[in-house]
């Protein structure tokens, strides 16, 4: 009941209080008629992590990598800090998919790479290196190539170097949609941990409801054929509770309840 | 006796654990590979003897001969001249070659422009147009570097090409997340990620090479490795003949291979690292 009602008044005022990120009229048509983005306003609140999800082809890869610089919007604008930008920029970091970790270089190589590309000098790169290594739980991996790496490492690499370069929003597209479910969980709740530790924003955009509820302060869902946003919900979970009884406990069940029967008219 | 006794224990020995066997198997690799090359050259001396074919030399005459060659010098003259038109024409095929590849692979309007070119390089039988080219740079230095570069750098720069354009796009999206300009982008993303590809055209195109710098010395003018052949032929000299093939022959699995080892010290240390 109570989770209803967050809905309808969450759809009544998406404005954030204190957003580090504003899309503002995005759309993304392909070719000349497919529209994978239809006129998204969306507001993402500093130090709070919000979820894009929604089922395949409903757009919400293509509106992380908009808010990245990696794609160019086709209509609309991001305003990062209150500022229009136009690319990629240090305020924002990406974790990829696939991870795409460059497999001739070793761990500390991959994870000093953002570093490099800024020009920070070879021992200052390692050393922040280091230390990311060893947040994501990778220290005595330093020199492994990711060949060597199982599946859950090398995005642990990936993070470590999405991590290294301090950037204030952290997007990650379906970070671990590619790896098995056991170390799924142990990435969620090690993700969970990071964010008391790294005080960030992170944009996350998955297709798995579970994760979603379990991870995040603001859920986004968006609808496909055209990509619109259909439900804004804000889980109201107790903050005080570890992940097992999390699982268990009544309002994160009746929250993936809800949006499974909000999504799942969208899916066939 | 003793020995297949030792041999067995050895073998119960390893297949307690995988790894041994692998251990007890690789210490003998090379035992394989001489006893390969001696039943290889002794096949070669059976067929010899067997007198199936006047001008088929044994195999010891052909080592004989290739010794004989070798003390009076005319081998190593015969390589020096060779090695000319080899050299130039791989060098100019590497530079040009992988530079056009890196070009069209990179921008669209390169590609547009020169992809045909190449495309049909690497379809038609080269070695068909060598005579023509002595019609237009004689019979000199000029006629056989380009028949070198000729058989060489199609393939050298169709692979090239073919490397940059399947290089991963996330790893490319990577590089510009992390704010990489165009430059850096090119030279510590799409160089290394299209290297292996880059190498096996490297491989193939020097192969070519070779054989372009053997067609341009037996069809354009007999020079080096060409003359010796051809002299040696002429004069039923059958032995010395094999001998200058068969050098020729490891000269080239020589060279090709070393492009493998350079290949992985340069650009591979994830195949260093990995035993």
């Amino acid at each position: 009941m109570s989770i209803a009602m967050q809905i309808e008044t969450e759809n009544a005022v998406p404005a954030a209080s204190n957003p580090i990120i504003e899309v503002k009229g995005i759309s993304k048509i392909y070719g000349s008629d497919i529209v994978a983005l239809e006129n998204i306003d969306l507001a993402f609140e500093e130090g709070q992590l919000t979820s894009l999800l929604g089922p395949s082809g409903c757009g919400k890869t293509t509106l992380l990598k908009i808010v990245a610089g990696l794609l160019k919007p086709s209509h609309g604008e991001i305003l990062v800090k209150g500022k229009k930008v136009h690319g990629p920029g240090p305020e924002r970091a990406f974790v990829f998919q696939d991870f795409a970790l460059m497999p001739w270089a070793n761990v500390m190589q991959n994870v000093a790479f953002g570093l490099k590309m800024q020009g920070v000098g070879k021992a200052a790169r390692e050393d922040t290196a280091r230390h990311y290594i060893s947040e994501v739980g990778l220290s005595g991996f330093e020199q492994k190539f990711p060949h060597q790496l199982s599946g859950g490492m090398r995005q642990r690499v990936g993070l470590a170097r999405a991590l290294a370069v301090n950037a204030d929003v952290l997007l990650m597209d379906e970070p671990f949609s590619a790896v098995d479910e056991q170390t799924r969980r142990k990435f969620q709740e090690d993700l969970m941990r990071l964010r008391e530790v790294e005080k960030k924003t992170f944009l996350f955009v998955t297709h798995s409801i579970e994760e979603a509820v379990y991870v995040s302060d603001r859920i986004v869902l968006l609808s496909p054929r055209p990509g619109r946003v259909s439900q804004i919900i804000d889980p109201d979970i107790p903050q005080d509770i570890g992940p097992d009884e999390l699982r268990r406990n009544d309002v994160y069940l009746d929250t993936v309840e809800s949006i499974w029967h909000g999504i799942k008219k969208y899916v066939e | 006796m003793s020995l297949t006794h030792t041999a067995e224990k050895r073998i119960g020995a390893a297949r307690a654990d995988a790894p041994g066997l692998i251990r007890w198997l690789s210490e003998f690799t090379l035992i394989w590979k001489i006893l390969s090359i001696a039943l290889f050259a002794g096949a070669w001396e059976l067929a010899g003897r067997s007198g199936f074919n006047f001008s088929f030399p044994t195999f010891s005459d052909t080592v004989a001969a290739l010794w004989e060659m070798a003390v009076d010098g005319s081998l190593g003259a015969a390589y020096l001249r060779t090695l000319e038109p080899l050299v130039i024409g791989l060098a100019f095929s590497l530079i040009v070659g992988i530079s056009a590849g890196i070009a069209m692979g990179l921008r669209h309007d390169v590609e547009w422009f020169s992809l045909p070119i190449f495309i049909v390089m690497q379809a038609a039988p080269m070695a068909a147009l060598i005579p023509l080219v002595t019609f237009v740079y004689g019979i000199g230095l000029t006629a056989k570097v380009l028949a070198v570069v000729m058989l060489a750098m199609p393939v050298i720069t169709i692979n090239s090409y073919k490397a940059v354009r399947n290089v991963p796009p996330s790893l490319v999206s990577m590089c510009h997340s992390f704010m990489g300009s165009r430059q850096q982008q090119i030279l510590h993303i799409i160089i290394p990620a299209a290297s292996p590809m880059m190498f096996a055209g490297l491989r193939l195109g020097v192969a070519e090479g070779f054989s372009g710098v053997v067609l341009a010395e037996l069809l354009i003018t007999p020079t080096g490795i060409g003359d010796l052949i051809t002299f040696h032929r002429s004069i039923a000299n059958f032995a010395h003949m094999y001998a200058t093939i068969v050098s020729i022959v490891l000269f080239a699995i020589v060279t090709v291979g070393s492009l493998q080892w350079l290949e992985t010290a340069l650009f591979r240390p994830e195949k260093r690292s990995s035993q």
